[in-house]
């Protein structure tokens, strides 16, 4: 059978299972959307149009974290594409598995500046797995197949294809074909996983450090048995949130710069760390010099670039957490370690309370309690980047893996709208709540225009303190109060903005009216965004510097 | 931890960018290349790329293990230096008149260096070998005047059959 080049696309997407593309059309995508329409008329796809194409790039992550799944997203050539290049790289930082495609300008323009030509698999080169750059017909079906066994295969990420604007046009045979089989991650050493249970067994003071990869191998049951069966104290990257709960006895917190005293505090005093499907990044190992400096150091991830690439570490083991985990479970027994429960459960003791704001001011920690209070418990949590983001990690009453979805490695502001429209799309049934900043949201509001549009009901809760609040933060601590370019004099009327884009806006400034404001947000359709009116002098707290350990934490 | 020069086979698949992968790939984890050389191989689809650099032991595990996850890489390995053998190509040219010629051409005797042309006031020289051998020669020559030096950098391969080298990064302790 021959078909176009855009039609092959699109069947070789939905070969793959893809049921959403987040995207934005152009000149040089013109024959690819032709076909969206047809495709789209008949039921076989869905296409969200946002409204820039970072918000697209950003849809397809969260469509990613909150599923699984592989996200998708459609972007025309130059601009099109270099818009795109911010949630291909938070994807990139984060592991997530990604497909951009990008149309180019036709063959024969190729390398002349056309208009709107940019070498957008130059710009992403660093940024993805791998990029194709499709110019004969022939090309395109193996490329997109490649793609995704590309992006799913071991450690996850974002694949790039750019398709000249001749080849979208060109016929070419098709043949359907399955999924290609994804190449099975290396057999975990043996002798590793014995030797790793026999330190379990000698350990006094044993811990866990996880993270996202334990996610990203699905293997949140078999973790949750090496804490329960193997009586291990476990901490975890911002991440990996959700993947114990966040009142399970053994989760110690988040680790890192503002996670917990009792995680940071524990992971000095351990005799041995095994850290699963995290990168010892330099958030939470602040100094790796120190970090976990007292204790024996076991590093499990499935790519062995990771393996003492921060930290030196004493044992490394390349596999799927989920394959190293299952063959260590059998080997595990429990182990009384009461010296060792007594300090956990004197640094648990120090776990940052929810403290009353003074005045009239709310504290970010309040709302938070408030809407898990008010929500439903399978919840998706969406955050943009900033102190919002880390009060949000520390304050949610986290239950469930995929449902905190936040830009952890590259840390991009603006990355929260587009990834909440993404896991609202893919989780029509479930509630979705956008945790902001003044700042971050400022960032891509514009993606509400996509949130009314599709009718999504997110609900957009903004930690207003007229502040650039994380960077002020530091400023206070390190700079002597010097407060360059953060206190931002915005004038903006959230209420009336919201009600301008088509959706619900709301004030509070008192816990009684978030409370009254997000009853009713409950209840609207369409987005809704409530502005919270907090202290700029609010700080994220514990902190630890960069560089220092929790013995230089800030607390109060 | 000490610095080695060390010598970096790897296969590619022979496309368009491949180089461009490799070349920034190094320079954004910030390995500095002291040479490369590229070229396709007896089998079309296959490119080899030899890379010379100074790095310690953490960095070449760096190195290989990154590198080894780019699509493109079929095979990466490092030469084991007693067992594998080095050559580059050396072109020179050297502002010289017949006061000085047949110095010149006595040196280049010596190192089995070829003259390849020869003009009233000046000379070309070609010489292959070990890259040592190469530092050596231009050292020699270094109080003639040379007007321009070309490299290739090091090529290098195994020698016998079994020769090539990979190490387990697996336990690392």
């Amino acid at each position: 059978m021959k078909l176009n080049g855009s039609q092959i696309l699109l069947e070789c997407l939905l070969e793959q299972g893809v049921d959403t593309i987040f995207g934005y059309p152009g000149g040089a995508i013109l024959n690819v959307y032709d076909e969206i329409y047809k495709y789209e008329a008949e039921g076989k796809l869905r296409h969200v149009i946002t409204a820039h194409e970072q918000g697209a790039s950003h849809a397809a992550d969260g469509y990613s974290r909150s599923t699984g799944k592989t996200g998708v997203c459609f972007a025309t050539s130059g601009p099109g594409a270099t818009n795109l290049v911010t949630g291909i790289a938070t994807a990139y930082m984060d592991s997530i598995p990604m497909i951009a495609v990008t149309a180019n300008v036709g063959s024969n323009l190729i390398g002349r500046d056309a208009f709107q030509e940019v070498c957008i698999t130059g710009i992403t080169m660093p940024i993805t797995k791998h990029n194709f750059f499709v110019n004969k017909v022939e090309d395109l079906a193996p490329a997109v197949r490649n793609a995704f066994r590309i992006a799913n295969e071991g450690r996850k990420g974002p694949v790039l294809i750019d398709i000249t604007k001749d080849v979208t046009a060109a016929l070419c045979e098709y043949k359907p074909a399955k999924p290609f089989q994804l190449a099975k991650a290396k057999t975990p050493n043996a002798l590793a996983i014995e030797e790793l249970a026999m330190m379990i067994k000698a350990s006094k003071r044993p811990m866990i450090y996880f993270g996202g990869g334990v996610i990203a191998s699905d293997c949140v049951k078999e973790l949750r048995q090496l804490v329960e069966e193997g009586n291990i104290y476990a901490a975890h990257t911002m991440m990996a949130t959700g993947v114990l709960p966040y009142d399970h006895p053994m989760n110690l917190g988040m680790i890192g710069m503002h996670g917990n005293v009792a995680s940071n505090s524990c992971i000095q005093k351990a005799d041995l760390v095994i850290a699963i499907g995290t990168r010892f990044s330099d958030r939470v190992a602040l100094n790796t010099g120190h970090f976990a400096a007292n204790a024996v150091k076991v590093q499990i991830d499935i790519d062995r670039s990771e393996l003492g690439k921060n930290v030196r570490i004493d044992l490394g083991i390349t596999g799927n957490a989920g394959s190293v985990l299952r063959r260590l479970l059998p080997l595990i027994e429990r182990v009384e370690h009461p010296e060792w429960d007594a300090y956990v459960k004197e640094k648990k003791a120090k776990m940052r309370m929810i403290v009353k704001a003074k005045d009239e001011n709310m504290h970010p920690g309040e709302v938070i309690g408030k809407i898990c209070d008010l929500t439903d418990k399978d919840t998706i949590y969406v955050t943009d980047v900033g102190q919002h983001q880390m009060w949000a990690a520390q304050y949610v009453k986290h239950l469930a893996p995929r449902r905190f979805l936040s830009s952890g490695g590259l840390g991009t502001m603006g990355y929260g709208y587009g990834a909440a429209i993404g896991a609202q799309v893919a989780n029509p049934d479930k509630r979705v709540i956008h945790i902001t900043g003044d700042g971050s949201f400022h960032m891509n509001l514009n993606e509400c225009a996509t949130a009314v549009s599709q009718n999504l009901p997110i609900i957009t809760v903004i930690m207003n303190n007229n502040v650039l609040g994380m960077v002020y933060q530091w400023q206070t601590v390190f700079y002597g109060k010097r407060y360059s370019q953060t206190t931002v004099k915005k004038h903006t009327d959230y209420v009336k903005m919201a009600e301008a884009f088509g959706g619900h806006g709301y004030r509070a400034t008192t816990l009684a009216e978030f409370e009254e404001a997000y009853k009713a947000a409950l209840q609207n359709e369409g987005p809704s965004w409530i502005e919270c009116i907090i202290d700029p002098e609010e700080r994220v707290l514990p902190m630890i510097p960069n560089g220092k350990t929790i013995d230089d934490a800030i607390v109060e | 931890m000490t610095v080695n020069k060390e010598v970096i086979s790897i296969f590619v698949d022979n496309q368009a960018n491949v180089l461009s992968r490799i070349v920034s790939f190094f320079g954004r984890r910030g390995f500095n290349i002291d040479s490369l050389t590229v070229s396709t191989t007896h089998n079309p689809e296959i490119s080899r790329i030899t890379i010379v650099c100074h790095v310690d032991e953490q960095e070449l595990r760096q190195i290989i293990t990154q590198t080894e996850k780019l699509e493109i890489v079929r095979e990466i390995f490092v030469l084991d230096k007693e067992d594998s053998l080095y050559r580059e190509l050396l072109l020179m040219k050297i502002r010289v008149d017949k006061s000085k010629r047949s110095g010149v051409i006595e040196i280049a005797n010596i190192y089995r260096a070829k003259v390849i042309d020869l003009k009233k006031d000046s000379m070309l020289l070609e010489l292959t070998g070990a890259p040592e051998k190469i530092d050596n020669f231009m050292e020699i020559l270094n109080c003639y005047d040379i007007v321009e030096v070309c490299r290739t950098g090091a090529t290098g391969i195994s020698r016998g059959l079994d020769g090539k080298t990979q190490e387990s990064y697996e336990n690392i302790a």
